[in-house]
């Protein structure tokens, strides 16, 4: 059906209107690209971010970081800096977004979901709680949640799953996966496929029933659902907006979710999440000793 | 003998390797396709830290989701599948005497025990510590550890999502025996934890058998 990647709505870029100049000759050529600035898609970031027209209340124009729209199948990487906002909202309730989480100074350290979980006690992610990295520091904080489904279980699709349920898995295809959206993601900054790790995935929830089975939740849900996680140090995250690989569904549903970001403050000392837990306060420790220097 | 008093059957094959790993020690070694590797928990309730790669090319390595996606359980018992991060069966579960096995609660490591339990364990030794260096013999780095299996463990999850490392189900004797379903390297570690109930808060040995052609 589509590229799954929210550009089905943009008129046939390149094919040409009345008055278009042909394209023999290389001025030609350079209008006929220049021409199409105009066209507008779904799933495209707004350059520069400070025109962002989903800026939150009390965020100045100057402080947006970041605007972009991720289509189903599609996929973004960025770094934020400690103390920056990231909103991800699921805007028309089929989102599914796996994302990587790399300390950006010295990726080697990442995101550990087994960490996540086992230190905090509870194999759930929603508002107040942190992810945690393989070194015992806080990388980001959930500061806001109005999904409440996400999963910690299940990890990233991969293109031989994708081609046994949707016929095709293939990255450059129609229904490609979150590993190897995450491969592009990656290899931009540098990093390999063995730095691919397990991740996180939200807005669709697995939770695990009294005899350990999964049970997956994917709604569809309400659109407009948002999450707003803080950077509790410099990170690098790939985002992959593809289908969860337990949704029962045949065809590849997957829908659009929107990325801003915007500069803020870390967690301050008098910083509610630090007296959530021992082990909330030691990991956010951990961040500030870090960044001692 | 295992804690109901049967014996591990007879491994099938020729007896290539017949170790005793002791206790707090990395191992690894290399499994052929169709060999079977063995864990015994010699004295009851030790955890034993396990991470499989693809020999042909380590960026392919055990994946803890894709195993607990495609399984749609979180527990890992005979039958199970050890699949990786490409989706392929890297190795299967032929017989356990253990009612399961874990695969969400990580290695342990110094930086997070300085979460779980203080700074005070900030020097004690930990599993990360030994997949690092039993990996260096093979290339692997910290870039390659990724979630793994812990044999002989037990972290129940709750309805609310309360999670824990609680007193083992494993007793002396008892076993997990593991097909290759390709060439693999297996990386080991031998709990050294005593913050929590992991290894009855007393590492001890385990031994490792591998058998097959």
């Amino acid at each position: 059906m589509t590229t799954g990647r929210g550009d089905d709505d943009a008129p046939e870029a390149g094919a040409p209107d009345a008055g278009a100049p042909g394209t023999a000759d290389p001025a030609s050529a350079r209008e006929h690209a220049r021409r199409q600035e105009r066209l507008r898609v779904e799933a495209m970031p707004t350059v520069p971010a400070t025109a962002s027209a989903a800026r939150p209340p009390g965020v100045a124009a100057a402080d947006m970081l970041w605007d972009e729209t991720i289509g189903g199948g599609g996929y973004a990487a960025r770094e934020l800096h400690r103390g920056a906002r990231l909103r991800l909202t699921d805007l028309h309730g089929d989102a599914c977004v796996a994302m990587l989480l790399f300390n950006a100074e010295r990726p080697v350290e990442r995101l550990n979901v087994a960490d996540t979980v086992k230190v905090q006690w509870n194999a759930y992610l929603g508002a107040g709680r942190l992810l945690l990295s393989d070194m015992g520091r806080a990388l980001m904080s959930i500061l806001d949640d109005e999904a409440g489904t996400h999963d910690t279980f299940c990890g990233a699709s991969n293109e031989a799953g994708n081609a046994r349920k949707y016929g095709a898995g293939a990255n450059w295809g129609p229904t490609p996966s979150a590993r190897d959206r995450f491969l592009l993601g990656c290899a931009k900054f540098g990093l390999a496929r063995r730095d691919i790790h397990p991740c996180v995935s939200w807005f669709k929830g697995v939770r695990i029933d009294r005899d350990g089975n999964t049970q997956v939740q994917v709604g569809p849900y309400p659109p407009g659902r948002s999450l707003t996680l803080r950077a509790e140090m410099n990170v690098l995250l790939v985002l992959a907006n593809c289908p969860h690989p337990l949704d029962p569904r045949p065809d590849y549903r997957v829908s659009a979710v929107r990325a801003c970001a915007w500069r803020g403050a870390p967690a301050a000392p008098d910083d509610t999440l630090r007296a959530s837990s021992p082990e909330a306060r030691r990991a956010l420790w951990n961040s500030d000793e870090y960044f001692r220097r | 003998m295992s804690g109901d008093g049967t014996a591990a059957p007879a491994l099938a094959g020729v007896v290539r390797l017949d170790v005793v790993v002791p206790a707090r020690a990395p191992w690894s070694g290399r499994l052929r396709r169709g060999q079977t590797l063995r864990i015994v928990d010699l004295e009851g309730n030790q955890a034993v830290d396990f991470l499989l790669y693809c020999a042909d090319d380590e960026a392919e390595r055990y994946s803890a989701q894709d195993t607990i996606c495609a399984q749609g359980n979180i527990f890992l018992r005979t039958g199970s599948t050890l699949l990786s991060n490409e989706g392929r069966a890297m190795a299967r579960i032929t017989g356990t005497s253990v009612r399961y096995h874990d695969t969400i609660g990580g290695a342990c490591s110094c930086e997070s025990n300085t979460l779980r339990y203080g700074f005070h364990t900030k020097g004690q030794h930990a599993c990360v510590e030994n997949f690092l260096q039993a990996g260096s013999r093979h290339g692997l780095g910290k870039r390659d550890l990724v979630s793994n299996i812990n044999w002989f463990m037990n972290v129940p999850v709750e309805a609310d999502g309360t999670l824990g490392i609680v007193d083992g189900i494993s007793a002396p004797g008892l076993y997990v025996d593991l097909l290759a379903l390709m060439d693999v390297i297996a990386v080991v570690s031998n709990c050294p934890q005593v913050n929590n109930p992991c290894n009855g808060f007393n590492p001890t040995p385990v031994r490792i058998c591998i058998a097959g052609d």
